[in-house]
C-alpha cells in the first residue's frame, strides 16, 4: 500500500513537472501560430506517447526477467532521480538560475512570431514545435511511468497518475495561462527527485541481489534518509553562497 | 528516415548522461558494487547502496558548484 501510493505520488509529481514545461511550448504555439495547429501537434504526440507505453509495457513484462528488469529500471531511475535532485539543490541554494517559464514562454513567442506563417490550414511551424515540445518532455514521463509501472507490478496506477498530472496542469495551465512562474516547479523536482532516487535505490539493489529490511518499508526509511541529506545539502550550499557573496569585493 | 536512428541514440545519451556523466558512470559503479557486495554477504549489505548514492550525489553537487562559479 505504501509503495503502492508513493508510486502514484511520484508519476503524479514527476508528469506534472514535465507537462508544465510541455505546456509552455504549446501556449506559445498556440498564441503565436494559431491554435488548431497546436493542439493537433500536441495531440499527436500524446498519441504516440500512448503507443510506446502500449507496446513497450506489456512486451517488457513478458519477456525480460524481473530481475533483469529491476537492474536496469532502477539504474535509469536513480541516473535520472539524480540528475533532478542535484539541479534541485543547486538551484534551491542559489547556485543554479532557477528555471523562469515566463521567459522562456516570452522567449518562444518572440521567436515564433518572427517566422512566416501559413495563410491558411494548419501551419507546419506551430504543428512541429508543439509535437516536438509534447513528444521530448513526455517521453520523459513515459520513461517514469514504465520504469515504475513495471517494476512494482502497478503500470495501470503509474499510467493513472500520469494522466491525471496531464489533465491537472492543462486546467491550472489554462486558467492561470500566463503565470507558469507561480508553478512552485523547484520544489516540486525536489520532492520527485527524492522519491526517484529512492524507487531506483530499492530495485537497483534488490535486482542486483540486495534484500532490504522490512521490504518495502525500506522506501521510507530511503526517502527520510536522502531527505535529509537534501536538507543538509541545501543549506550548506546556501551558505558556502552568502559567505563567497559577502567575501566578494565592492 | 536514415537520421532516426542518430536522433534517436543522441537523445538517449542526452537523456541518460546528458552534462553529468559522473551519475550515470557512478549509478553503474553502485549497482555493480551491490551486486559483488551481495554474494559473500548473503544480502545483508543494504547499508551499501543509500551510503554510495549519498557520496555520489555529494561528489556531483561539489563538480556541480565548482562549475557554478567559472
Amino acid at each position: 500500500m505504501t509503495g503502492t501510493l508513493l508510486i502514484a505520488l511520484a508519476v503524479f509529481g514527476a508528469s506534472a513537472v514535465e507537462m508544465v514545461e510541455a505546456l509552455t511550448i504549446v501556449l506559445a504555439a498556440g498564441i503565436t501560430r494559431g491554435w488548431r495547429s497546436a493542439l493537433e501537434g500536441a495531440g499527436l504526440a500524446v498519441l504516440c506517447l500512448l503507443v510506446v507505453v502500449a507496446v513497450f509495457g506489456p512486451a517488457l513484462v513478458h519477456y525480460v526477467p524481473l530481475d533483469a528488469l529491476r537492474v536496469v529500471v532502477g539504474s535509469l531511475l536513480l541516473v535520472l532521480g539524480l540528475q533532478w535532485l542535484r539541479k534541485a539543490i543547486l538551484r534551491a541554494s542559489g547556485h543554479l538560475a532557477k528555471h523562469d517559464e515566463d521567459a522562456i514562454y516570452r522567449r518562444e513567442v518572440e521567436r515564433l512570431g518572427q517566422l512566416p506563417r501559413a495563410h491558411s490550414g494548419r501551419d507546419a511551424v506551430g504543428f512541429a514545435i508543439s509535437f516536438k515540445g509534447v513528444l521530448l518532455e513526455g517521453m520523459e514521463v513515459v520513461m517514469i511511468v514504465l520504469t515504475l509501472g513495471l517494476s512494482s507490478g502497478h503500470l495501470a496506477v503509474a499510467s493513472l497518475a500520469a494522466l491525471a498530472a496531464v489533465l491537472v496542469v492543462t486546467a491550472v495551465g489554462v486558467a492561470v495561462s500566463r503565470q507558469l512562474r507561480e508553478v512552485p516547479e523547484n520544489a516540486l523536482k525536489l520532492v520527485v527527485g527524492l522519491m526517484l532516487v529512492s524507487f531506483g535505490s530499492f530495485w537497483g539493489g534488490e535486482g542486483a541481489g540486495v534484500a532490504w529490511p522490512g521490504s518495502d518499508l525500506s522506501l521510507l526509511a530511503l526517502l527520510a534518509a536522502y531527505a535529509l541529506f537534501t536538507w543538509g545539502a541545501v543549506r550548506l550550499l546556501s551558505r558556502r553562497r552568502v559567505g563567497a557573496a559577502a567575501a566578494e569585493p565592492g | 528516415m536514415k537520421r532516426w536512428p542518430g536522433a534517436f541514440g543522441r537523445f538517449c545519451y542526452e537523456f541518460v548522461v546528458g552534462d553529468t556523466p559522473e551519475l550515470a558512470v557512478g549509478v553503474a559503479v553502485v549497482i555493480v558494487g551491490a551486486w559483488a557486495l551481495s554474494r559473500p554477504l548473503g544480502g545483508a549489505d543494504f547499508w551499501f547502496v543509500p551510503l554510495a548514492v549519498v557520496l555520489l550525489l555529494a561528489a556531483s553537487l561539489w563538480r556541480g558548484v565548482r562549475m557554478s562559479g567559472r
